[in-house]
């Protein structure tokens, strides 16, 4: 059988998921006899492959570029997979909504900065007024919350997802676990 | 009219069971160890059916009746858990994590709240809902303790419990349908309110929406159990 292609993605999230991803430790050994990481913050490929069986994608639709790479993502996966509380409900970088985010670059790049005060207008992706979860964005087959969900639910979650097996995420896994 | 209890047959989820006559159909579900999920209703409080969580199905009624409030008939036939009545509860909880910022992860009862509780044991994995992200305010005037309107789910249980067993009424809730808030006094800071400070509000509260000073970050498990106890031994005197 040959290996199925597992790419992971970073969008506006801490990289915690990503870190708890990591935690798995031995087992990630385990894993790489199913399948074969091809896209990922951790392995050095740039553009996202056009053939991806399984996503796990980190962190909320914050800025166009966000919103850009998630159409993108889905539109290369058969199985897409929200990882963590930021991907599934918006989470801490969806807490600027009730502010909006003029309030938060004026707080981070004038209040806050005691040289070259001045809101960046290159390079920087522009932010969207609100932050969403993706499942907003684009269609999400597998909802894995948690922040971050635990190595253990990464484990038995990625095992049945590779498997075929039958997986039952309310009983590895809630908001803010 | 005759002192004897008047006793009721009925059957929750296919069970047979008896009750008083004016017992609640959650009364009775619980004492014959039948789960029906609840968030509004408190032990040692009244019940006011506001939440919905305890919505049940009764043979030749279309309507759903919440369990905390519905009273008991002769021969009524009682459904706790069907699709329908899950699909509902779902629905429930995510309105209510869509209606304001419930931001499990940086909550102070994040491991220790109901609503959080609950969505597990429903089966919620996302909110299908888009999110209101509301502008709320955080009272934190009062020494002791901080209200975060941000969690608050309306249950009005810090509005029972004050008024009906600390006997302050401090609480009370303000405007209607998705404007309401909870509020102390006339709307002043919970800080210059009449609060005697009890903290019974705060222990009764579902969420993280009313918390103590002191606790530092998640350690924070409510304590509601004194209220039956104290209900107990003001009956006792």
């Amino acid at each position: 059988m040959s290996k199925l292609k597992l790419a992971t993605v970073w969008l506006d999230g801490c990289s915690g998921c990503h870190m708890s991803f990591l935690d798995m430790d031995e087992r990630l050994i385990e894993l790489a006899e199913f399948v074969d990481v091809v896209y990922s913050p951790i392995v050095d490929a740039k553009e996202f492959p056009d053939e991806v069986d399984i996503v796990l994608v980190e962190g909320a639709v914050a800025s166009v570029d966000d919103e850009k790479k998630i159409k993108k993502i889905r539109a290369h996966s058969k199985t897409l997979v929200a990882m963590g509380d930021c991907a599934v409900a918006g989470n801490v970088p969806s807490m600027r909504n009730p502010i909006g985010p003029d309030a938060i670059l004026e707080r981070a790049y004038i209040e806050n900065a005691t040289v070259q005060q001045q809101i960046p207008c290159v390079v920087v992706p522009k932010l969207l007024k609100v932050v969403r979860p993706i499942h907003e964005f684009v269609n999400v087959d597998v909802f894995l919350p948690g922040c971050p969900p635990s190595a253990d639910t990464f484990y038995a979650a990625l095992t049945a997802l590779v498997t075929g097996e039958p997986l039952d995420i309310p009983a590895l896994t809630r908001f803010g676990a | 009219m005759s002192d004897a209890v008047e006793v009721k047959t009925l059957i929750i989820d296919e069970q047979e069971v008896s009750a008083r006559r004016g017992q609640t159909i959650l009364e009775v579900a619980r004492e014959n160890e039948i789960y029906i999920p609840t968030l509004c209703h408190m032990e040692g409080l009244s019940d006011v059916g506001a939440c919905r969580m305890c919505l049940v199905e009764i043979k030749g009624s279309k309507k759903l009746l919440p369990a905390c409030v519905a009273t008991v008939f002769e021969g009524m036939e009682v459904s706790t858990n069907t699709e329908r009545l899950k699909q509902h509860r779902r629905t429930i909880l995510e309105l209510l994590f869509a209606e304001r910022n419930h931001i499990c992860s940086v909550c102070v009862a994040n491991g220790h709240c109901e609503l959080q509780t609950l969505g597990q044991e429903q089966g919620l994995t996302h909110i299908r809902l888009p999110y209101r992200n509301p502008q709320l305010t955080v009272d934190a005037s009062n020494e002791r303790f901080t209200i975060d309107h941000n969690r608050c789910i309306l249950c009005t249980r810090c509005v029972r419990v004050c008024a009906e067993i600390e006997g302050a009424h401090v609480w009370d809730v303000m405007g209607r349908g998705i404007n309401s808030i909870v509020i102390t006094d006339l709307h002043e800071d919970w800080g210059s309110s009449s609060c005697t400070r009890c903290g019974k509000c705060v222990q009764v509260c579902p969420t993280g929406a009313l918390f103590d000073k002191s606790k530092v970050g998640t350690d924070h498990p409510k304590n509601p159990e004194f209220l039956p106890y104290l209900n107990l031994m003001r009956e006792a005197q």
